[in-house]
């Protein structure tokens, strides 16, 4: 444990100084929303066995939610945040409530069925600007004080953010409620006979993890300053899953290593080989499905523990 | 009468028959889905991709080729079943013993893999395709105007749909394959090779949705991106159907796809939305959908 804690503190050093060291903060704050998405994403899959195939419609509602509030309502940054969340949670709370009612792959589906909805939503709204999405979406002052323009200052505030995320999530899996959620993903039916209303915890757990992929929409819009189509398009949903895959299902560690992985590997590759991204993204995520189901950080302990029973017989 | 609720009888007729056209699409779709699922225990996202590739394999063979609508009727299945067969061969084959959202997952990435080799090589925009000759053209009913093509399509879907109904509720082959859903192993046990039914109901299921694809080319715009759009609809459609029954998910695929085109005469603005709406009203009434059965 205290190896782990000295790992984090390793990178929280390092995100610190990342600006300072020449590297492009944007870049890092896009893949710090990213992660806070994925890791709320684990939240569901990881922790409680849903996996929900349409959560780029919580992440993009809260995106274009946070840029009306900030931009047309004129309100500050955190009002918009806390707005996007909100419609983020009440979005969850009401496809929570029916995709519930079917297990496993059917909940797979209906997820899927019910962001594609709020994608045709979002097309045809009125206020989204549609094909064009909502541009020039100011970042604003925090509490009227600080201005987040600066791009130090708005790193800052994401990566604090980010942080908060990480803990949160910490402290829900290893409480009494998180317990009960894993219990729910390892054997709903024993759950269910111990007299928990597992769907309610399953609920409860959705809700969560909407909100949170909602704070990580709204701050994206922040950072760059627009919202788009691609934000509730279902491929965004499926690049969330691979994230957490290729990072580690079920691992505190592994959303935020797939989210930079993937994040970067986009960037990286977007000038270079055009619609081919797709198709290294499909191949990575077949990759990953057949012999790599643990992902990075899954292989990494798995790896920790064969030493330590060597070592100790 | 030419007018029905403010609606020109010829507009909605019209629509009627467009909708009818999209149901067919979700019936051959579903069906598809709902027999590899029976099987092979996977929710095969890359269904929309095989039947877009279906539509390319037709349109490709009509531009570099200049082969016809007839044979393309025949070669998309083969070519698409033959990629269905390396598919399962190759990938599918490792995953049945895994949780089944890992199939989705895998064909979800396949799917991916298809779509962005497909906008490499035709671009985004939409390619057409021309009504064969003897299709072309319009029947005047007296009360409307049928445009040949699209009264073809229903009936050719239909007749495939049916068939293949027959052919697994009421031949000795189809009764192997309904044994081999509920109990795989026994089934090996009577001496029959359950890998192999397993491959040729995968290579099925693709060649339905090629078939679907190339019924479809004419009257769609073929893109890339034409059968990832399409395949959500249709996991709404088996949501609601429920995935047990066979003639279930076709009338299920007709029902929505008619209710489509109502909804685009009434309501535009809702047209694209109403089939996940139907769904969410299902769910809350019945979970198990409309023909399903619960576990």
């Amino acid at each position: 444990m205290t190896a782990n804690r000295n790992a984090w503190l390793v990178v929280l050093a390092l995100l610190i100084a990342a600006p300072f060291v020449g590297i492009y903060p944007v870049f890092i704050m896009k893949a710090l929303c990213y992660a806070i998405f994925a890791c709320a994403f684990n939240l569901l899959l990881g922790y409680t066995g849903l996996l929900s195939f349409g959560h780029a419609a919580f992440m993009g509602s809260a995106a274009y939610a946070t840029g009306w509030i900030v931009r047309n309502a004129g309100l500050s940054p955190e009002l918009g945040l806390l707005g996007g969340m909100v419609l983020a949670a009440l979005l969850g709370l009401v496809v929570g409530l029916i995709a519930i009612r079917r297990q496993g792959i059917y909940f797979a589906m209906v997820t899927l069925a019910m962001a594609q909805m709020v994608y045709f939503v979002c097309l045809q709204a009125p206020i989204t600007g549609g094909e064009d999405g909502m541009q020039g979406v100011p970042r604003g002052k925090l509490f009227g004080l600080l201005p987040l323009g600066n791009d130090l200052a708005m790193y800052f505030f994401v990566l604090l953010l980010f942080v908060a995320v990480f803990l949160f999530i910490i402290r829900v899996v290893h409480s009494p409620y998180g317990q009960v959620l894993k219990a729910i993903r390892e054997n709903e039916p024993r759950a269910v006979s111990l007299g928990y209303q597992v769907d309610r915890y399953k609920l409860l757990a959705f809700v969560l993890s909407t909100a949170i992929a909602g704070l990580a929409g709204g701050l994206k819009t922040l950072v760059l300053g627009f919202a788009t189509l691609s934000d509730v398009h279902w491929s965004l949903s499926g690049e969330v899953v691979l994230m957490t895959l290729l990072g580690g299902l079920g691992t505190f560690a592994g959303p935020v290593v797939g989210a930079f992985t993937i994040v970067g590997l986009q960037d990286y590759l977007a000038d270079r080989v055009g619609s081919w991204v797709t198709v290294i993204i499909g191949a990575i995520f077949v990759v990953c499905v057949l012999a790599f189901r643990r992902g990075f950080v899954g292989e990494l302990v798995a790896w920790r523990e064969r030493k330590r029973a060597v070592v100790h017989p | 009468m030419t007018e029905l609720f403010g609606i020109p009888i010829q507009a909605l007729l019209g629509q009627l028959l467009l909708g009818l056209v999209n149901g067919s699409f979700y019936a051959m779709l579903s069906l598809g889905l709902a027999v590899i699922f029976g099987l092979l225990g996977i929710v095969n996202f890359a269904h929309g991709a095989l039947y877009m590739i279906g539509a390319y394999v037709a349109w490709i063979a009509m531009e570099k080729w200049g082969i016809g609508y007839w044979w393309a009727l025949l070669l998309a299945p083969i070519v698409v079943g033959a990629l269905g067969v390396a598919v399962e061969r190759l990938l599918l084959k490792h995953l049945y013993k895994l949780d089944p959202l890992y199939g989705l997952l895998l064909t979800f990435g396949l799917a991916l893999i298809a779509e962005g080799i497909f906008r490499d090589q035709f671009g985004v925009s939409g390619q057409q395709y021309s009504v064969p000759e003897a299709l072309q053209g319009a029947t005047n009913l007296g009360f409307m105007v049928l445009p040949n093509y699209r009264a073809w399509v229903v009936v050719a879907s239909l007749t495939v749909c049916l068939g293949t109904w027959f052919l697994i509720e009421k031949t000795p082959l189809g009764a192997t394959l309904r044994a081999g859903t509920e109990n795989p192993a026994l089934v090996q046990a009577f001496g029959i090779n359950v890998p192999l039914m397993v491959m040729l109901t995968y290579a099925g299921g693709a060649a339905l949705a090629a078939l679907a694809g190339v019924l479809a080319a004419p009257v769609i715009q073929i893109t890339p991106l034409m059968g990832s759009n399409l395949i959500i609809v249709v996991f709404a459609v088996v949501v609601i159907g429920g995935m047990g029954s066979i003639l279930g998910s076709i009338l299920t695929g007709l029902a929505l796809g008619l209710v489509e085109g109502l909804t685009k005469v009434f309501y535009p603005e809702a047209s694209n939305i109403v089939v996940f709406v139907i769904m969410a009203i299902v769910l809350m009434i019945r979970p198990a959908g409309l023909f399903g059965k619960e576990k």
